[in-house]
């Protein structure tokens, strides 16, 4: 028996398995708590496909004919090409028929009035279960094993079923949800097409009008754009200025400011948002004082676009200058010393040779400010007031009152047309653009000074604003030790107590705190979601660093593109794709770790394509010489020499699904609520004290976790990546 | 089972085409087992690409190619009975030098008892017993050299690829190792095909030299036929250094042919010349530099010295020509009238 009829047997067994052991359709309760064993024979819905089929689900049938046409194939086939196409044909069919059966049939019935026409009535089904998707999966492996028989990728089966698997993945998770906004957006409630909505939503002047530039009122779609440019162009400006100042002046506290760099990455995003509305707000500490001092009235400008944008300056300079001290390191200092020998001062030298060899660098820091600030919805929800962006406006059209999906659709797609025209640009228009590289032959010398005249006015601002980031950064941490802020500024425990109280009763600890439940229910998606997340990226990193298949551009380019695709906009497909049968995962943890996986995924695949570059190619082709397979080679060869870039993207998946929001907010529920829709929650009730006490832990948390893992990998013999690196890699 | 064509490996007819680009547009080879076979070529010229395909890391675009044999086109790598060393040596850094060298046995499938023994012998094939238990960035780099080849010989494949193995070793260190593989190559008889730019290199440890340039096979045959009788203007300067001037043949004969270059007269093996106006490729030393007499007049551009020989660049009514002379104890100065007489060997016809 060759090792294509073992494969096949293996698939073969799998399937037959679930068609007669799993239950076909989803499990209310919950698949891994197996509490539906108990259940089982009463309940018609926990029976496995082949009961399914036989009680008169036709849906199934064809399934079944695919599999013992599998079957048959197996035994009266030899393995080879002619197979191998009957294979792909199988998969394929499988695929669409899941796909179609799943979409057309619906909890009570058809999904579709025109359907329900042509063929009367139908019995309605549950979501698919687990019986359900480890066919869809058998049908995936025969595309990829049809594929190997057929001699593709030298008959690689391992790489074609990675590949396979994750376009299955990404289709169903990233593709889907998206289309299914736009589906949404035709629909009405009772599922019929309608136009309607959407005609009155497109023209709507709340969305469109530029009434602003005659002195009225502007449209959410300008306004979020106008906030986005504005955004982009501050974080840009003050980025390069820290960025100049940490590599090229002799600025004593250089150390400090690459401390900065972390920031992001640590602090929930809507705790910018109110740490200035406690310095800044109507009773903020600084409003106070300027009022008291001069006897003005300050009122609210803080909320608005104005507080909005100070916020997201403050949030994402950080990650500007993250991007940009590469960029700014990466002009060969060989260029600079051309320069300086060919008689050109310092000042001409920075302005005629550095500043454009940056120029495509700065490029692409405004562009991720611009997608950055877009998709911002943390500081807004806080800061926004009654004008918001098109972030909050999404959610808002959902969980408020007004609950008009066409609407948020809508929105969605605006806001989509805007962070992908960014993403576009910055990688058609400014790809190839890139002078700052840093080649592998050792460029000597350093890199030169800034002119006087530039070092000043840029030392003087970065100076101004670290201070006002520590100061923020220090209300955050001592707003949560303050009875009522503004007001009774008496030093207490009293709302970590609340948060986070722990009593000793008779029946050992009880977690008394208001914010243990959310606070265990994030770490533990995110314990969950982190090695998930790291998989996925460092496997599909490895698939686009070293493998050759077709349509590879194609399949990095889009994988790359669900990073531009803003949280609100995910959060809302996710909800309007998975509320439903045939996939149905809304209010369960699944769907918020399925959300933090592909969501973070490019961060992984960035960080493995990164980590790969810097392996000789040849390791690989060795071990296959020396007679390993390619599932060896990465197990044995590949992971061990990627173990600090793994550990990396760990760390930092976890940390963002602990800190993400814009996504979050629209999948938690009763049972799994996250730290950060907590927050905002308590926020809105106006409970800023807990809030800011329920932030500072998770930011220590958060520290905590950073610094062990540099303290762990920093040791590491072989090479070493630094969060801030993968950081970086994540933002270009 | 021993297979009378084992170690034979063939191209039929390859192609390789990289999206637009061609690399290989069609290529013929067969290689003796037991043969070492070098691939020579100035860079782009396919050696590598060909080399590749061999090892199936590429896939040839049409065309067939056996070893020992059997037809491996589309077998992957790893199921193919041939091994590599790589230019970079490729040795996994966090493996030891005896995990490196057991690594494809286990991949075969050995238990690692019966790898870590296997992994000894190979160690001590390359004269490294003792130092298994090292990484690979103790070692210098011909020990890592060597330890790149034992890991690729304990698998006792039919063929085992070289690629440019001597690249990143220093001079001193380059003569002794190639020596040493030729020694292995020789003592244990396994086929060999190594790629190299070096023709020095090329010339010192092959049986066969396959020169190679944009793809096609520009000359094949020992060192020695390449040397002496090089097929084109392009092998005669890429195997060691040539002077190409034109020449008169004045008659051909089964023994050789008469050449007329300027004033002078000399016979040579005649290789399918016939009589005419043809090329000669003139090694600079096959020519003797003299104050005066029969010969080549000529005048002296420039002149270097050294150490055991003279360096010249000549006009002559032949063109100008780069002359090595290891003869005379004084040099001729720049503008000094010489004449060059032929020595009777380093001269070939060009076909």
């Amino acid at each position: 028996m060759n090792a294509d009829d073992k494969r096949l047997n293996r698939l073969i067994l799998g399937a037959a398995a679930a068609l007669l052991i799993l239950p076909w359709y989803r499990v209310r309760s919950g698949f891994f708590g197996f509490g539906w064993l108990e259940d089982v024979i009463s309940t018609p819905d926990l029976w496995p496909g082949l009961v399914q089929a036989v009680i008169g689900r036709w849906q199934v049938w064809p399934v079944l004919l695919l599999v013992a046409a599998t079957i048959w194939l197996r035994i009266a086939t030899p393995s080879g090409a002619k197979r191998g196409r009957t294979m792909i044909w199988i998969g394929a069919l499988g695929l669409i028929w899941l796909a179609v059966e799943g979409l057309s049939v619906g909890t009570r019935g058809w999904n579709w009035g025109l359907l329900e026409a042509t063929f009367g009535e139908a019995a309605g089904q549950p979501a698919f279960g687990a019986g359900a998707i480890i066919l869809g999966l058998f049908f995936t492996c025969m595309i990829s094993f049809g594929n190997a028989e057929r001699g593709a990728l030298k008959g690689d089966a391992f790489i074609l079923t990675a590949i396979s698997i994750l376009i299955l993945l990404v289709g169903v998770f990233v593709f889907y949800p998206i289309m299914s906004i736009f589906t949404g957006a035709f629909q009405d409630f009772d599922g019929s097409f309608t136009s309607e909505g959407v005609r009155r939503n497109i023209v709507d002047p709340r969305i469109w009008s530029l009434g602003c530039l005659t002195g009225g009122y502007c449209g959410v779609a300008w306004r979020t754009f106008f906030l986005a440019v504005c955004t982009a162009t501050a974080t840009t400006a003050l980025g390069l200025a820290f960025a100049l100042v940490a590599t090229r002046t002799r600025f004593p506290f250089k150390k400090g400011l690459r401390l900065l760099t972390i920031l992001p990455i640590i602090t929930p995003p809507f705790v910018v948002g109110l740490a200035l509305m406690m310095l800044l707000g109507r009773s903020g500490t600084l409003t106070q004082l300027i009022e008291s001092g001069t006897g003005w009235e300050l009122g609210r400008w803080l909320y608005g676009l104005t507080g909005i944008w100070l916020a997201q300056v403050l949030s994402f300079t950080p990650i500007a200058f993250l991007v940009l001290i590469g960029v700014v390191e990466g002009v060969s200092p060989s260029m600079e010393e051309a320069s300086q020998t060919l008689r050109a001062g310092r000042w001409r030298t920075f302005r005629k040779v550095s500043l454009p060899l940056m120029a495509p660098g700065l490029a692409n820091a405004w562009l991720i400010g611009f997608i950055e600030s877009m998709a911002d919805f943390g500081n807004p929800l806080v800061l926004g007031g009654s004008g918001g962006v098109l972030s909050t406006e999404i959610f808002f059209s959902v969980v408020g009152a007004q609950n008009d999906p066409s609407r948020a659709a809508v929105l969605a797609a605006v806001l989509l047309f805007f962070t992908l025209s960014a993403f576009l640009a910055q990688r058609l228009w400014l790809s190839g653009r890139n002078f700052a590289t840093v080649g592998g032959k050792g460029d000597g010398g350093t890199h030169s000074l800034l002119p006087r005249r530039v070092a000043i006015p840029v030392i003087s601002l970065v100076s101004l604003w670290s201070l006002f980031t520590i100061i923020v950064y220090a209300m955050i941490l001592f707003g949560g030790f303050v009875k009522l802020w503004g007001l009774d500024h008496t030093l207490t425990f009293e709302h970590y107590i609340r948060a986070f109280g722990v009593t000793f009763g008779e029946n050992g600890i009880r977690w008394t705190g208001v914010a243990w439940n959310s606070f265990w229910t994030t770490m533990i998606i995110a314990l969950i979601a982190a090695p998930l997340t790291a998989a996925v990226g460092l496997i599909t990193g490895w698939l686009i660093a070293r493998q050759k298949f077709p349509g590879k551009t194609i399949f990095e380019f889009v994988l790359m593109m669900s990073f531009a695709i803003p949280g609100t906009v995910i959060g809302i497909s996710y909800i309007m794709a998975f509320n439903l049968p045939p996939i149905q995962m809304t209010g369960t943890a699944l769907i918020l770790i399925v959300c933090f996986v592909f969501r973070n995924m490019p961060v992984g695949v960035r960080g493995g394509v990164a980590a790969m570059a810097q392996l000789d190619g040849s390791l690989d082709e060795a071990s296959l010489t020396l007679g390993a397979n390619s599932g060896r080679t990465l197990r044995r060869v590949i992971l061990p020499l990627l173990r600090p870039a793994i550990m990396a993207a760990l760390v930092y998946s976890f940390v963002r699904a602990i800190t993400s929001i814009s996504a979050v907010i629209f999948l938690v529920s009763a049972k799994y609520n996250m730290a950060t829709s907590y927050i905002v929650g308590l926020v809105e009730n106006g409970q800023y004290g807990v809030a800011i006490a329920y932030s500072s832990v998770l930011i220590v948390v958060m520290i905590t976790v950073i610094g062990g893992f540099q303290l762990l990998v920093g040791e590491r013999r072989l090479r070493r990546r630094t969060t801030q690196q993968i950081a970086r890699e994540a933002a270009t | 089972m021993s297979n009378p064509q084992r170690g034979a490996v063939e191209f039929r007819s390859v192609r390789k085409d990289y999206g637009a680009f061609t690399a290989i547009p069609h290529l013929d080879l067969k290689i003796e087992p037991g043969q070492l076979v070098t691939l020579l070529g100035p860079s782009g010229c396919g050696k590598t690409t060909t080399l590749r395909m061999l090892a199936g890391l590429e896939t040839p675009t049409q065309g067939a190619i056996l070893i020992g044999g059997q037809d491996v086109t589309r077998l992957p790598p790893n199921r193919r009975d041939v091994t590599m060393v790589f230019q970079s040596y490729a040795l996994f850094p966090h493996m030891s030098v005896f995990q490196n060298i057991a690594y494809g046995l286990e991949s075969g499938g050995l238990r690692a008892s019966e790898a870590r023994a296997a992994a000894g012998k190979g160690l001590e094939l390359v004269g490294l017993s003792g130092l298994g238990d090292r990484l690979p960035s103790e070692l210098s780099g011909g020990q890592q050299q060597r330890v790149a080849v034992a890991r690729a010989l304990v698998l006792e494949p039919q063929v085992l690829l070289l690629d440019e193995p001597l690249s990143n070793l220093d001079a001193r260190l380059r003569r002794r190792v190639r020596t040493e593989i030729r020694e292995l190559q020789q003592r244990l008889g396994f086929t060999a095909v190594y790629v190299t730019h070096d023709q020095d290199e090329a010339l010192a440890v092959s049986d066969r030299i396959v020169v190679m340039k944009d793809g096609h096979i520009a000359q094949d045959g020992t060192p020695r036929q390449l040397y002496e009788t090089p097929a084109s203007e392009f092998i005669a300067d890429f195997i060691g250094e040539a002077n190409v001037i034109g020449c008169d043949v004045i008659s051909v004969e089964a023994d050789g042919a008469r050449v007329r270059v300027g004033s002078q007269e000399i016979a040579l093996p005649a290789r399918s010349a016939s009589t005419g106006a043809a090329k000669l490729a003139v090694r600079p030393n096959a020519f003797r530099v003299l104050q005066s007499g029969e010969g080549l007049a000529g005048k002296v551009l420039s002149a270097a010295y050294l150490g055991d020989h003279f360096e010249y660049e000549i006009d002559t009514a032949a063109g100008r020509l780069f002359v090595v002379d290891g003869d005379s104890t004084t040099a001729a100065a720049p503008g000094a009238d010489v004449v060059l007489q032929f020595r009777g060997a380093g001269v070939a016809l060009i076909a």
